[in-house]
C-alpha cells in the first residue's frame, strides 16, 4: 500500500522525523520540548482534520444506527427517538460547539462513545490494539530479516543470473495485492495442505499466516531501499579503498556498506511499522482476526463517527513516536549525525540542499 | 509506447520542451535495463552510444526507420520490458474494447454452468452464479483502470497546485500548507483513505478521489522543492527582467520546468494506486457487487475459496501482473530520465 509511497519517499530520502525538515537541532531540554510540541500539533492537526472531514459529511450516522437497530433501512422512524439520540451524540449542535466539546473531552483522554455498539472508544481501541501490536511485531520480524538478506546475498552472489533473480525478487514482493496474498497463502497452507490455522486470533500458530501476509511486501520495500544503497555504495571510492587493502567482499558489505545503506532502511522500517497498522485493515479482514484493522473496517461500513475519529488521533500518535525513535536511533548507527547534531549527513538529506535553495 | 516516432525533441537539453514527451520518446530508443545492472561495464558503453545519437543530429524527419528498428532491437534485448509494454497494451484494449476479447456476457451467468473449472469454453472458469470470469475480468478492466487514472489525476493535479503555491508565495503560505500535507503523511495512507471514503460516500470513484487525496503530500513535496530551484534559475530571471508578469512566469516558465520529477512520480505511483484501488473494492467499499472490479473480483471468489481456485487466482494475478508491469515501465523511464 503505503509501503510504495514509502519506498519512494526513501529514494528522495528526507529526515527521519517525517514531515519535520531538518533545522539546527536544539540540545537537552529545549529540543525535547519542542519535539514534544511538535507530536501534539501532528496529533492535534489530524484530530482536527479528521473531524472537518468526517463531521460535516452528507449522510447521517443516527439514521443508519436506528435503521440497523430496528432491522432494515424502510423502517419508519420515531421522529421523537431519532432526535433524543441526536442530542446523546450532540450531532443537533452546531459544528463548532460539536468541535469545542469533542476536543475538551479528547484532551481529558475521553473519546467518546461508539454509535455502533455504544462501548467507550477508548476501551474499543485499547482493546483491539494489542492483537494488531502482536500482529506488527511478527510482521516486522518477518521483514526485517528477509528484507535485509535478500540485498545482502545478492551484494555477495558472483553469479549474475542469481543475482538477476534475487533482485527481481523485491520488485514482485510490492506488486503482489497484499488481500491476493493472504488468500494464496490461505489457500495453499491451510486449506491445501492444512498446516496452520485459517482464521482466528487463538495461539502463535494463528499468527503465522497473516505475519507474512503483512510482512512480505514490508521485506520486499525495506530490500528495494537497501538495495538500492548497497549497490550504490558498492561502487564508491571508499569500497575501492577496502578492496584494494585487501578486504573480503562479506567484510566490505558487513561493516562498510550496509552500515551506509541501513540509515534509509531504517527510516522506511520505521514508516512500516506506523503504516503496518494501515495494512492490517486488509490482513485482519482476509483473516477473519480480531484488531483495529476489523474495528476501522467496521467504523467504515457503519459511519461510526466517533471511532474513526480515534482510529485517526491513534494513528498520529503511533506515527509520531515511531518517528521519534526512528530519530533517536540515528546517532547510534551514523557517528557523522552524533558529532555534528545540527547537520544531517549527506545522505540523509537530499532534497535539503533543494528546499534550503 | 506513442511516443516512439515522436522526435521533435531535437535539443535533448532544451529547457522549455515537454518532460513527458522527451521521456516517451527515449525510452524506446535505448538499450534498457543493461543499466539498472552495475556490473555489466559494456552496458554503460552502450547505453552512452544510444544517448548521445539523438543529440547529435537533429534532422528528425528521415530517421524514423532506423528509430523505429533501434527501438524493437532494444526491446527484444529487454524481454521484461517488452513483456511490461504487452500486459499493458492487452489491459488496456480489455477496458477499451471489451467486445473484441470476450464474447460473454459479464453480468448474466448461465446457472448450470457454476464454478466450472477453467476449460477451453471458459478460460478462467464461470462463478457461483455462472458467469464466466475471463468477461468479467475483460469488462472489469475499464472500472479498475478508470480508478486508477482518477486517482492519479486527483493527486498529481492537487499536488502540484499545492506545491507551486506554497514553493512559489513561500512565507506562511508555505508553512501552512507544508504542516498540513506532513500530517497527512502522519496518517496511514489506507487508514486515511478509509476515512476520507467514509467522509464521500462509498463507489468506485469516490476511492479513486480517497486515493488521490492519500498521494497528494508525496506530490506536493516535490513540486515545492523543484518550484523553489526553478524560480531561481537564469531564465526565470531572465523572463522577469523581461518584464513578464508573475502569472506567466509561473505558468510558462516554472510550472512547465518544474513538472518533470512529477510526472516520473505518477509513473511510478500508477501500480501503488491500482493496488490500493484494488484493496478498497476488496474490502467492499468499492464496485456495487454486480458490476466486475478486480479487486471486488477477489474478494466475491473469496467464500469459494476451497472450491474453485479460479475464481481468487486469476483477478489477484492479473493486478499482480498490472502493477509489476507499470513498475517495470516506470523505473526504465526513470533511469532513461536520469541519463
Amino acid at each position: 500500500m503505503t509501503a510504495f509511497a514509502m519506498a519512494r519517499e526513501a529514494r528522495r530520502p528526507r529526515h527521519p522525523a517525517g514531515g519535520v525538515r531538518p533545522r539546527r537541532r536544539g540540545a537537552g531540554l529545549h529540543g525535547l520540548a519542542r519535539r514534544f510540541v511538535q507530536v501534539v500539533f501532528v496529533v492535534w492537526a489530524a484530530f482536527t482534520g479528521a473531524f472537518l472531514a468526517l463531521y460535516r459529511m452528507p449522510s447521517d450516522p443516527v439514521t443508519l444506527m436506528l435503521a440497523q437497530r430496528s432491522g432494515g433501512p424502510n423502517v419508519v422512524v420515531d421522529p421523537a427517538q431519532e432526535a433524543a439520540l441526536r442530542v446523546e451524540y450532540g450531532f443537533d449542535q452546531p459544528l463548532w460547539r460539536q468541535y469545542g466539546t469533542l476536543l475538551g473531552r479528547a484532551l481529558r483522554g475521553d473519546l467518546g462513545t461508539s454509535v455502533q455498539t455504544g462501548q467507550p472508544v477508548r476501551e474499543l481501541l485499547t482493546d483491539a490494539l494489542p492483537q494488531t501490536a502482536q500482529l506488527t511485531a511478527a510482521a516486522l520480524l518477518v521483514a526485517m530479516p528477509l528484507g535485509m538478506a535478500v540485498p545482502i546475498a545478492s551484494a555477495h552472489s558472483r553469479r549474475r543470473r542469481i543475482r538477476g533473480m534475487l533482485d527481481a525478487l523485491p520488485a514482485a514482493g510490492v506488486s503482489i495485492p497484499s488481500f491476493w496474498l493472504g488468500i494464496l497463502l490461505l489457500q495453499a497452507l491451510s486449506f491445501h495442505w492444512a498446516l496452520l490455522p485459517a482464521t482466528g486470533n487463538a495461539g502463535l500458530r494463528s499468527l503465522v499466516l497473516p505475519a507474512i501476509t503483512l510482512g512480505l511486501p514490508a521485506a520486499a520495500v525495506i530490500a528495494q531501499v537497501l538495495g538500492r544503497g548497497l549497490r550504490s555504495d558498492l561502487g564508491s571510492a571508499y569500497v575501492e579503498l577496502a578492496r584494494a587493502r585487501g578486504a573480503s567482499q562479506s567484510r566490505i558489505v558487513f561493516r562498510h556498506v550496509l552500515r551506509n545503506a541501513a540509515l534509509p532502511a531504517l527510516t522506511v522500517a520505521g514508516l512500516l511499522v506506523a503504516n503496518l497498522f494501515g495494512g492490517a485493515v486488509i490482513v485482519e479482514t482476509v483473516f477473519a482476526r480480531a484488531g483495529l484493522g476489523q474495528v476501522t473496517v467496521a467504523a467504515v461500513t457503519n459511519e461510526d463517527l466517533p471511532v474513526l475519529l480515534g482510529l485517526v488521533v491513534l494513528a498520529a500518535m503511533i506515527y509520531a513516536v515511531l518517528s521519534l525513535l526512528v530519530e533517536a536511533l540515528y546517532p547510534l548507527l551514523d557517528p557523522r549525525v552524533r558529532r555534528d547534531s545540527g547537520e544531517v549527513s549527506r545522505r540523509t538529506s537530499g532534497t535539503r540542499t533543494q528546499e534550503a535553495a | 509506447m506513442a511516443g516512439s516516432t515522436d522526435l521533435a525533441d531535437a535539443d535533448p537539453r532544451g529547457d522549455h520542451t515537454d518532460p513527458g514527451s522527451r521521456q516517451a520518446f527515449t525510452i524506446t530508443s535505448r538499450p534498457g535495463p543493461s543499466h539498472a545492472d552495475p556490473s555489466g561495464s559494456d552496458g554503460g558503453v552502450r547505453g552512452s552510444d544510444a544517448d548521445t545519437d539523438p543529440g547529435r543530429r537533429p534532422a528528425a524527419g528521415a530517421r524514423i526507420g532506423p528509430r523505429v528498428l533501434l527501438a524493437l532491437v532494444a526491446l527484444v534485448r529487454n524481454p521484461g520490458l517488452a513483456g511490461s509494454i504487452l500486459v499493458i497494451g492487452v489491459v488496456l484494449a480489455w477496458a477499451v474494447v471489451p467486445g473484441w476479447f470476450s464474447h460473454q456476457n459479464p453480468l448474466q451467468g448461465v446457472t448450470a454452468q457454476r464454478l466450472q473449472a477453467p476449460s477451453s469454453r471458459h478460460l478462467f472458469g464461470t462463478d457461483h452464479l455462472g458467469r464466466d470470469l475471463y468477461a468479467r475480468m475483460v469488462h472489469g478492466a475499464a472500472l479498475s483502470l478508470e480508478a486508477t487514472v482518477v486517482a492519479v489525476l486527483v493527486a498529481v493535479l492537487a499536488g502540484a497546485v499545492v506545491g507551486t503555491v506554497a514553493g512559489y508565495l513561500q512565507g506562511w503560505i508555505d508553512t501552512a500548507l507544508m504542516r498540513v500535507m506532513d500530517v497527512l503523511l502522519a496518517i496511514p495512507g489506507l487508514l486515511l483513505a478509509l476515512a476520507v471514503v467514509s467522509a464521500i460516500g462509498f463507489g468506485v470513484i469516490h476511492v479513486a478521489i480517497a486515493v488521490g487525496v492519500v498521494s497528494v503530500a508525496s506530490y506536493a513535496r516535490v513540486m515545492r522543492a523543484q518550484v523553489l530551484v526553478v524560480r531561481e534559475v537564469g531564465y526565470v530571471e531572465a523572463a522577469r527582467g523581461g518584464g513578464a508578469r508573475g502569472a506567466r512566469i509561473l505558468l510558462t516558465h516554472v510550472i512547465p520546468n518544474a513538472a518533470g520529477p512529477l510526472l516520473a512520480l505518477a509513473a511510478l505511483d500508477v501500480g501503488t494506486v491500482l493496488l490500493t484501488v484494488s484493496a478498497l473494492s476488496f474490502l467492499g467499499f468499492g464496485a456495487e457487487p454486480p458490476t466486475p472490479e478486480w479487486g471486488a473480483l477477489v474478494a466475491s471468489g473469496e467464500p469459494y475459496l476451497y472450491a474453485a481456485w479460479w475464481l481468487t487466482t486469476f483477478p489477484g494475478l492479473t493486478v499482480a501482473a498490472v502493477v509489476l508491469s507499470t513498475n517495470r515501465i516506470a523505473r526504465a523511464l526513470e533511469t532513461d530520465s536520469h541519463h
